[in-house]
């Protein structure tokens, strides 16, 4: 019975998922093998430092990340930076604070800066709001079995331009096979040995699109390992309370049930 | 309370019995946990529990968050992701909250197909079920409205569209719309009533969980065979049940564990899966989302909203019989309500005398199929309205209305079911022989 009841719970959760949708005309969806998959994952803590060099450099000059604390980035299970370098990197960026009706320059406690193009969107939520891609069927078993996600999607969005062009209303549009519906007005952000890692990593586009993708990752989900110690923790004790809470049945029924029939 | 024959409390130490003589709340605490029970319950029995312990998850997991957020379009959303960073186990909490709503609808299906099965609506239960359907449909508007709160881009075009429904009313249902949303759009005038809406529902759910208590604890549990209870003595009574406390209690618990293990696997390594990844989006009402789709446990019914379109036979039929009052949009409306009204009235729609399906061999076919329509109908809710899972839609709701207002009445009259166990005891007797040592 007990078996029955888990496989159902299994089947109704399998099912449920048709809720999570894929958006149209979805694109094509590389999957890698990111570190912080799976129920033990872990952000690779040297690739976050090297996506937020990358962010910096790279697509700071549109984007912004209005959501994550520049705190953050010196906590454990994210980028881990000394305080100091923390503080020297929100130095970078000025904000206008109105006590001083003035700029000054940021503080730990302040935000990363918006988006400084209106069109570019912000990218803090961007590898959850775009983990729509749940095949087959609308069944989410890749999702599930494979672990892919929105990070999934940056990657293959930053590696999956074609090199083709074309105008429309005097914008130009880049065709892109992760891009729902193939054209994308943002012009391929990444190219060969654009930037130097200081740790000596590969910096061929397709490392550096894994280390973006998993340092946004990070900036959608910054709790992500403390939760999954948390969900593991609960596991464990549950299972433990399950099986002493079974074996108290099964004791407390005994001189009821006597034993049980072949039928 | 119950009908059922038992020991009542008898206060013995003074304190107790000046208590009793001026209110008998131990007395009241007493005979609710020690109301004799059917001992041949199955494991389906044990949802009741898990669906009180999601009303407290609920309602003790929002009252954290309602400490965090900050109803208003401009901060709702920044708010949220406040929790998610910066409150101390915010994500936690907001997680818990967010994928408890999914387990409390889990549960609730799982506990209204087990009373569709075993008959548990049929005389003298119906009040329990009535009860239920209404604590169900309150549910539905509590998950509604809690889900528009994060004010994401699903947050805000589901009331969109839900809200919309009420438009389809003739004549009035723009006036209603309006009234409802307190403008002439989604706006903060709508999310503020519905925060408040959303705190406010559950405390309604949680004193009709009491009166759905109260009316099953007067007729009693019904049992997996359907066979009532033996009244006439105490004796007699206590052959066919067991007191809640500690058998039932225990048993329960590990269901509850059981369940629970599984609710925090979901909650610690796929918190988001249910979800829909466009709801960490921002709100945004100039741009319209490629899909909207409601949240998993909707979807049923959204399919029947879907599924009567204006090229149905039986739409333009009525359109044209009411001179185009019932239009296609109310069509589908009027379905996907009744289709649970037809729930709520099934105990005046199954004829069948035997009150389990066990004992019903054609039931338990149309019954296995009613299973299955359901959860075709979920997936075909989250397809998108076009060819073929239209067809699929309107194939599974005209099943849905078949079962309860033909099937279900036919059933009763054809049906030759077989003969149930004359007694509870004897049922449990046939399944666990004599017990080993006597009990005490």
């Amino acid at each position: 019975m007990l078996k029955k009841l888990s496989i159902s719970a299994l089947a109704a959760l399998s099912l449920s998922a048709g809720a999570a949708m894929a958006a149209g005309g979805a694109g094509h969806i590389e999957d890698v093998a990111f570190s912080f998959e799976g129920p033990f994952g872990k952000f690779d803590q040297n690739q976050l430092q090297r996506g937020l060099q990358v962010y910096t450099e790279v697509c700071a000059a549109c984007h912004g990340l209005k959501y994550v604390p520049l705190r953050t980035l010196a906590d454990e299970g994210g980028p881990h930076l000394p305080e100091d370098q923390v503080r020297a990197y929100a130095a970078q960026f000025d904000i206008f604070d109105p006590e001083l009706d003035d700029d000054r320059p940021r503080k730990v406690t302040d935000h990363f800066p918006e988006s400084g193009l209106p069109e570019a969107p912000d990218l803090s939520l961007m590898a959850k709001a775009r983990a729509g891609f749940h095949g087959p069927y609308g069944t989410g078993i890749n999702q599930m079995v494979k672990g892919m996600g929105g990070a999934e999607y940056i990657y293959s969005l930053m590696t999956g331009y074609t090199g083709k062009e074309k105008e429309e209303a005097g914008t130009t549009f880049y065709e892109n096979t992760a891009f729902p519906g193939g054209w994308i007005a943002m012009a391929p952000p990444l190219y060969e040995d654009q930037l130097e890692f200081a740790d000596g990593h590969s910096n061929d586009i397709h490392h550096v699109a894994e280390d973006i993708s998993a340092f946004l990752m990070w900036t959608a989900e910054p709790k992500m390992m403390a939760r999954q110690r948390a969900g593991l923790t609960g596991v464990l004790f549950l299972s433990l309370l399950s099986v002493l809470l079974y074996l108290t049945n099964k004791k407390l029924w005994a001189p009821i049930k006597g034993k049980k029939l072949n039928l | 309370m119950s009908g059922i024959p038992h020991d009542h409390y008898e206060p013995k130490s003074k304190p107790t019995k000046w208590v009793e003589s001026r209110l008998p709340v131990i007395g009241l605490l007493y005979d609710t946990l020690m109301i004799p029970t059917p001992k041949n319950l199955n494991w389906w029995w044990i949802w009741g529990i898990v669906l009180a312990f999601c009303l407290a998850l609920q309602i003790v997991t929002g009252i954290v968050l309602v400490m965090h957020y900050t109803p208003h379009v401009d901060l709702a959303f920044a708010s949220v992701e406040h929790i998610m960073r910066n409150v101390n186990g915010g994500h936690m909490i907001r997680y818990l909250h967010m994928n408890g709503a999914s387990l409390f609808f889990f549960a609730v299906y799982i506990h209204i197909f087990r009373g569709l099965y075993y008959g548990s609506y049929k005389a003298p239960r119906e009040i329990t079920w009535i009860v239920g359907m209404i604590i169900y449909l309150l549910m539905m508007a509590a998950g509604f409205m809690g889900y528009v709160l994060p004010w994401g881009q699903m947050s805000f075009w589901g009331a969109t569209v839900i809200t919309g429904l009420f438009g389809a009313i003739p004549f009035i249902g723009e006036a209603i719309q309006t009234w409802l949303l307190g403008g002439p759009a989604v706006d903060n005038a709508t999310l503020n009533r519905f925060f408040s809406l959303h705190y406010l529902v559950p405390f309604v759910i949680a004193a009709l969980v009491i009166v759905h208590i109260w009316a099953f604890h007067t007729t009693g549990n019904n049992n997996p065979t359907g066979v009532d209870v033996r009244k006439g003595s105490k004796e007699e009574a206590e052959k066919d049940t067991l007191p809640f406390w500690p058998y039932f209690v225990i048993k329960d618990l590990v269901g509850l564990a059981i369940v629970v293990t599984i609710f925090f696997a979901i909650v610690g390594f796929m918190p988001n899966y249910l979800g829909h990844p466009d709801n960490y989006i921002e709100a945004n009402p100039l741009a319209t989302p490629a899909h909207i789709v409601p949240e998993w446990y909707f979807l049923p019914f959204y399919a029947i909203l879907r599924a009567f379109t204006a090229d149905v036979w039986v739409v333009m039929f009525t359109s044209w019989i009411t001179g185009g009052i019932i239009d296609a949009k109310f069509f589908g409306v009027l379905a996907m309500f009744g289709a649970i009204i037809a729930m709520a009235l099934v105990p005046w729609l199954d004829t069948s005398r035997v009150r389990s399906g066990r004992f019903r061999p054609m039931f338990k076919w149309w019954y296995a199929l009613l299973v299955v329509d359901f959860i075709v109908l979920m997936w075909a809710g989250a397809m998108p309205a076009e060819p073929p899972y239209s067809t699929i839609s309107l194939i599974g709701a005209t099943y849905w209305f078949a079962y309860f207002f033909v099937i279900l009445p036919i059933l009763g009259v054809i049906e030759k079911p077989l003969t149930p166990p004359a007694t509870i005891e004897d049922d449990f007797n046939a399944h666990y022989g004599k017990p080993a040592e006597p009990a005490e």
